[in-house]
């Protein structure tokens, strides 16, 4: 009796100090990606849970491989999963995710409804931000040299020749060209700008091999040539630390890359003097060259339903923290209630208002992607012609599509 | 020994190799003979904060009642072994009806996946291998020449290459050539070529990663052969001082032919490592220019999305299958060595 009535005592008080939800039953163990915006959202997710909560999180930027084994696993390594609309896809594969519409109805009184992410009806996730590549500039630079803002990748390598020849920087360009993932996201974006589509209409038939796929190829290519030498080992975080060391002046990198960049560390000159601008459109086509993305969270089906209720309250808690989005206005495109966009939203939201395609959630998707960096480079070297790389794209993805089933 | 006393002597390491060695091998020889079930796709309705659309889903409850039936998937042979991701036996009769010339087809070979991750494993494996026997005797004899008040100090740091952990010392190296680094500025100073970098070119990083394997196994060489130094008898090389022998012949015409065994080991022993040649890679963010083998497993199983056991089964059993060809010589000429012995 009398550690019931400190437990209710201590809940009052809690609740007064922490928007808490004060979770005492079940484990919160979350898998995350490694970068500033969540970390924000996990102090917010820990907080709401309470002191008396079992808040674990493991950030990664290797979760996406991570995820499946972890997920699989009966009961699950990690009772919740921050997704995003390119890492929900293997999990709702494998049926790895549990539907969430009781726990919305239950405790999603605070959410939009576009913030649920539902396939067949039914809430896998719920999206808590928004997020895009967008271009990235340097104001003085781009002044000094009239170079009005580039609307176009043609415009953008008009200016990055402009700056190299003005003697200014060697490689002006900066783009996460790393090979793996990366380089192959550069493929999806331009390709996308071109008004391409990846596979034959209703079938896992790869059909990337035609002019736009080479036209996409090509403006890689100029891009790389106007970029760091090293750019096959260029991931973003390398883009980001290229750009605070003043090595680049214009480049292509994630909204929520202004976490880092337009924070108080590092070069105060540098972060002045950036600017954002909405993803450049390609090859005289309408849609932004760009994928738009979403990060939300998700509850493992192999665990128990106490858990699943714990992370999904103390994730809903952030998730809906109209408070945390407008204290961080700049750290995301946060898609929360109340949500004041900052400065930094502009490239995000322009990506979203130009009509920029969402990044495919379709099961083989994963496999093409993964199939395009290793041809990509070949081609980038000059040591294939760019329809014998997309060829060759699509032999090495069929093998794969193959062995896994879709084909 | 008697054979009871040998079997219950070799029993236990014999159990636990067939547990941790034939057992797995035998498990991912049993997976790459198999690929998943058919993926039965739907549309449904999707819908996301950017609107909602039609797309294709893999049907669970169909799929889940397929993988139930057979959980080890669809049986294929050696279908996944002959498919276009590994020995692609098709595309290379293909090849050879278009080809121009023997150039061109090699290019064309070159070109398929797991013939060019063959190509830089074995051009690693051949390239650090003799020096890496041939340094390792040059380090040991010079260690073997000096004062025994510097020698413990001296041997801690030749071996220090070994003990640091593969991916930590790629990882410094790769830091220190890049276009910034101590290395790759200097470089670039000395060859007075500012835009030269090690990372960007595919012959530059092969070189990279060649000098890297023989930084890191050279210890393991002169290790094995400083302890075969201590067994060289001492009598033939006093015979040979008095009889005038310079220090070059000694070693040639005694200490040689004395650790000459260790050297077929070492070999041995470098040329099994190096064909699983993998950490530099990661380490060096290598993957764009320079794949092996061991690179090849790694990218089925972690670097996509879906895990692709099958092909990674299939590649393993080939790289089994390639140490097993690259030993065969050195091991008939053991055998020989060990038969005429008797």
């Amino acid at each position: 009796m009398k550690n019931f009535f400190y437990a209710i005592l201590f809940s009052l008080v809690s609740t007064g100090v922490y928007a808490s939800c004060n979770i005492t039953n079940g484990t919160i163990n979350i898998l995350a990606n490694e970068f500033a915006t969540l970390r924000i959202l996990m102090e917010e997710a820990k907080e709401c849970a309470g002191p008396g909560a079992d808040f674990s999180v493991t950030h990664s930027v290797d979760h996406q491989k991570l995820q499946g084994p972890a997920l699989e696993a009966n009961p699950s390594e990690f009772t919740a999963k921050i997704v995003t609309n390119g890492s929900i896809t293997p999990l709702m594969n494998a049926g790895l995710l549990r539907p969430l519409d009781d726990l919305v109805a239950k405790y999603g009184q605070n959410l939009q409804k576009s913030q649920l992410i539902t396939f067949d009806g039914k809430v896998y996730a719920v999206a808590f931000m928004a997020n895009a590549q967008h271009l990235w500039y340097r104001e003085s630079v781009f002044n000094e040299l009239g170079i009005a803002v580039p609307t176009t990748y043609e415009e953008v390598i008009a200016a990055a020749e402009k700056i190299r020849a003005s003697g200014k920087m060697q490689n002006p360009y900066g783009g996460a060209f790393k090979a793996g993932w990366n380089l192959s996201q550069e493929f999806v974006n331009m390709y996308l700008g071109h008004g391409g589509e990846f596979f034959k209409p209703g079938t896992a038939e790869p059909s990337i091999n035609n002019a736009k796929g080479v036209a996409a190829l090509n403006v890689i290519k100029k891009l790389t040539e106007l970029s760091n030498p090293d750019f096959l080992t260029h991931d973003t975080n390398a883009t980001k630390i290229e750009w605070e060391s003043g090595n680049v002046a214009v480049m292509n990198l994630w909204g929520s890359g202004a976490a880092t960049l337009l924070d108080d560390e590092g070069d105060q000159a540098i972060k002045a003097d950036t600017r954002l601008a909405p993803p450049p459109t390609v090859g005289g086509g309408s849609n932004a060259a760009t994928t738009l993305w979403w990060d939300g969270l998700a509850i493992a089906k192999n665990t128990s339903d106490e858990n699943a209720e714990a992370s999904f309250r103390a994730l809903v808690g952030a998730a809906s923290s109209t408070e945390m989005a407008n204290a961080n206005p700049n750290a995301a495109v946060w898609l929360i209630k109340g949500y004041t966009p900052g400065d930094a939203a502009i490239g995000v939201l322009a990506a979203a208002q130009m009509g920029a395609t969402p990044y495919p959630s379709i099961p083989h998707m994963g496999l093409l992607h993964g199939a395009l960096s290793t041809e990509m480079v070949e081609f980038l070297q000059g040591n294939e012609s760019a329809e014998k790389a997309l060829a060759d794209v699509e032999a090495a993805y069929r093998a794969k599509a193959t062995e896994q089933g879709f084909l | 020994m008697p054979h009871k006393t040998f079997f219950w002597f070799f029993f236990p390491s014999g159990l636990a190799m067939i547990l941790f060695i034939g057992l797995p091998i035998f498990s991912s020889f049993f997976q790459s003979l198999h690929i998943e079930t058919e993926q039965i796709l739907i549309e449904v309705e999707t819908c996301d904060p950017f609107g909602c659309e039609m797309e294709m889903q893999v049907d669970q409850e169909a799929t889940g009642l397929l993988r139930e039936e057979s959980p080890l998937g669809r049986f294929n042979g050696f279908g996944t072994y002959l498919d276009r991701n590994h020995l692609a036996f098709e595309d290379l009769g293909a090849g050879w009806e278009i080809k121009t010339s023997i150039r061109n087809f090699l290019s064309i070979v070159l070109n398929l996946p797991f013939y060019k991750s063959l190509l830089f494993t074995l051009t690693f494996c051949f390239s650090v291998t003799p020096v890496v026997v041939c340094l390792g005797f040059i380090v040991a004899l010079s260690v073997n020449a000096l004062a025994k008040s510097i020698k413990g100090p001296v041997i801690f740091g030749t071996i220090l290459p070994m003990i640091v952990t593969p991916l930590i010392g790629s990882l410094v190296l790769f830091w220190m050539i890049d276009a910034q680094g101590i290395l790759g500025a200097t470089l670039q100073k000395i060859l007075d070529d500012p835009n030269l970098s090690l990372k960007a070119s595919k012959n530059l990083t092969w070189i990279t990663l060649i000098i890297y394997g023989i930084w890191h196994n050279t210890p393991f060489a002169f290790v094995v052969f400083y302890a075969a130094f201590q067994t060289v008898p001492q009598d033939p090389i006093e015979a040979a001082i008095i009889d005038g022998a310079s220090r070059f012949q000694r070693v040639r015409y005694i200490v040689l032919p004395h650790v000459y065994p260790v050297a077929t080991f070492i070999a041995l022993i470098c040329l099994m490592d190096n064909f699983r040649v993998f950490e530099p890679i990661i380490g060096f963010s290598a993957e764009g220019v320079a794949q092996s083998l061991s690179w090849m497993i790694y990218k089925d199983l972690r670097n996509e999305t879906l895990m692709l056991f099958g092909s990674a089964g299939a590649t393993s059993m080939l790289t089994i299958l390639g140490v097993a060809i690259l030993l065969t010589p050195v091991l008939i000429r053991t055998w020989k060595e060990f038969r005429t012995d008797r």
